[in-house]
């Protein structure tokens, strides 16, 4: 019995991703449930007058979630199948890669996404299509953020190796909190509010929630989620080309999947 | 006959453990070279720089007259790689996994040279077979066709035939000196059979702790070290003292 929670315990301690785990889910969770029953709690008539603002939002963050798994299961699928040497002594560019990995999110993101939103208007009377031709500046700015995420954990794989996959999965939850998908930024500490003004997505939520409820348009916040958006995606970028040429020097590509 | 492979001193560096420590060696186009060694000798570091996904601490590798540093792609489309340790997706199909292949090296008329291979590897009736539902030997045959799709110049072969049956390990054996005849093609093979490296190779490379101790044919080696077969001295050689740098 000691010998079984040795053995996990050394994996434990050996691997910095699985200490980062254990800590993280609790404090996630906690944190943004926390956030979300503090805004119900002093904001009981907020959504009063559009029922359908929560769901529209929880289909925009679905798709977040898609996009950004979507990416990373790729990238995860070839190391399971231990297939991911064979990918990277095949003749195509980081780039090549990249971009391949992008459109194929892309499509499964869209197979996921189609039947949720025809759910939605005949089981809830709900159409996200309320939000006009501004819904596909939101779902263009989601995708971007999450393929910039993709990208970012794609990159944490190459240089950290299997062990980071854990982070891969959760993400999305990080960011959540300060994603301010299901309350207005205000409900955030100060502090809390200064983290999210660096993110895109407290601007695409916000602008969702700002066409449905104020059935108006501030052009102000879809420019300024592309402006963050285009920001994370470069640096993603880097950051893989950097992590590809860790792994280089470190042997990473040589011994994943083993 | 031209060197297809040069390598010019490469040394690796992972922080302070030095895992190859400047090694040199050719190999010409038509020629199978063995290199053995120990495990954690270098082998799997030194294919690894080869490939291009391990960047050499100094040193230079060419590729049929080319840097490999500079010009990683275009070698890649003339070089590949079987190792057990690696495999092709589990779900797809044999046909599957090789068109996709054949496309990522961008081959013109896959069909022609998956039916070509296919006859030449004994795949024609496993080519609709879901790939991870194969036996060893038919993977194993499956991965080689996958390392020849692009008819490379240069093949790295890492433990070609282990886990296979004698039947099957002799049918590729057989298959990889006719091709390398017929295709005048360079092999670097890196094994622990040393009954298939004395087949195969004209040439063998010996390496313990990231140098090369000792280097000749089979046969020259077994009668410089006074021993009866090959892995006598294999045994010599990784219990002894570096004899060669």
């Amino acid at each position: 019995m000691y010998g079984l929670f040795l053995r996990h315990f050394y994996l434990i301690t050996r691997s910095f991703p699985r200490v980062l785990d254990l800590v993280y889910w609790p404090t996630i969770q906690i944190t943004l449930w926390g956030f979300i029953s503090n805004f119900f709690a002093t904001h009981t008539t907020y959504y009063n007058n559009a029922v359908g603002v929560i769901l529209t939002c929880a289909i925009l963050y679905d798709f977040l979630f898609r996009t950004s798994i979507g990416f990373n299961m790729l990238f995860l699928e070839e190391i399971w199948s231990r297939n991911f040497t064979n990918l990277f002594i095949a003749p195509m560019k980081i780039g090549e890669i990249l971009t391949s990995l992008v459109a194929t999110a892309l499509i499964r993101a869209l197979i996921g996404l189609i039947p949720a939103v025809l759910l939605t208007s005949p089981l809830f009377g709900i159409s996200i299509l309320d939000l006009g031709i501004f819904l596909f500046f939101l779902f263009l700015s989601l995708y971007l953020f999450g393929i910039t995420l993709g990208i970012l954990v794609s990159a944490g794989l190459l240089r950290y190796g299997p062990s980071f996959e854990n982070i891969a999965w959760s993400t999305m939850f990080l960011l959540a909190p300060f994603g301010c998908i299901y309350y207005p930024i205000e409900i955030l500490p100060e502090v809390f509010q200064k983290i999210a003004y660096l993110l895109p997505l407290v601007y695409i939520f916000e602008e969702a929630r700002n066409i449905l409820i104020n059935q108006t348009v501030d052009i102000q916040n879809i420019y300024y989620a592309f402006m963050w958006n285009g920001v994370y995606f470069v640096l993603s970028i880097a950051l893989f080309y950097y992590s590809f040429n860790v792994a280089k020097n470190k042997g990473t590509l040589i011994n994943m999947g083993e | 006959m031209k060197n297809l492979v040069e390598v010019k001193n490469i040394k690796k560096n992972y922080g302070k453990n030095e895992a190859v420590k400047g090694i040199s060696f050719n190999i010409k186009e038509d020629e199978i070279l063995g290199l053995l060694g120990p495990n954690g000798s270098g082998k799997t570091t030194t294919i690894g720089m080869l490939l291009g996904l391990l960047k050499p601490t100094s040193g230079e590798i060419f590729i049929n007259g080319k840097k490999l540093e500079g010009n990683r792609i275009e070698i890649l489309e003339q070089i590949n790689f079987i190792s057990p340790y690696i495999e092709l997706p589990k779900k797809l199909t044999v046909k599957q996994n090789l068109t996709v292949y054949g496309k990522l090296y961008k081959i013109n008329n896959i069909n022609e040279r998956i039916e070509f291979l296919s006859e030449k590897l004994r795949l024609g009736g496993l080519l609709n077979s879901i790939t991870g539902e194969l036996s060893s030997g038919q993977k194993n045959r499956v991965s080689l066709a996958k390392a020849l799709i692009n008819e490379p110049k240069v093949l790295l072969l890492d433990e070609p035939t282990a886990s296979l049956d004698p039947e099957v390990g002799d049918f590729v054996r057989s298959f990889l000196e006719d091709y390398k005849k017929e295709k005048k093609i360079s092999i670097l093979l890196a094994s622990h059979n040393m009954n298939e490296v004395t087949r195969l190779c004209k040439s063998i490379l010996m390496m313990k702790d990231g140098i090369i101790i000792d280097k000749g044919n089979p046969e020259e080696l077994i009668n410089k070290h006074g021993r009866k077969n090959l892995e006598e001295v294999f045994l010599k050689l990784s219990r002894s003292k570096n004899e060669l740098n």
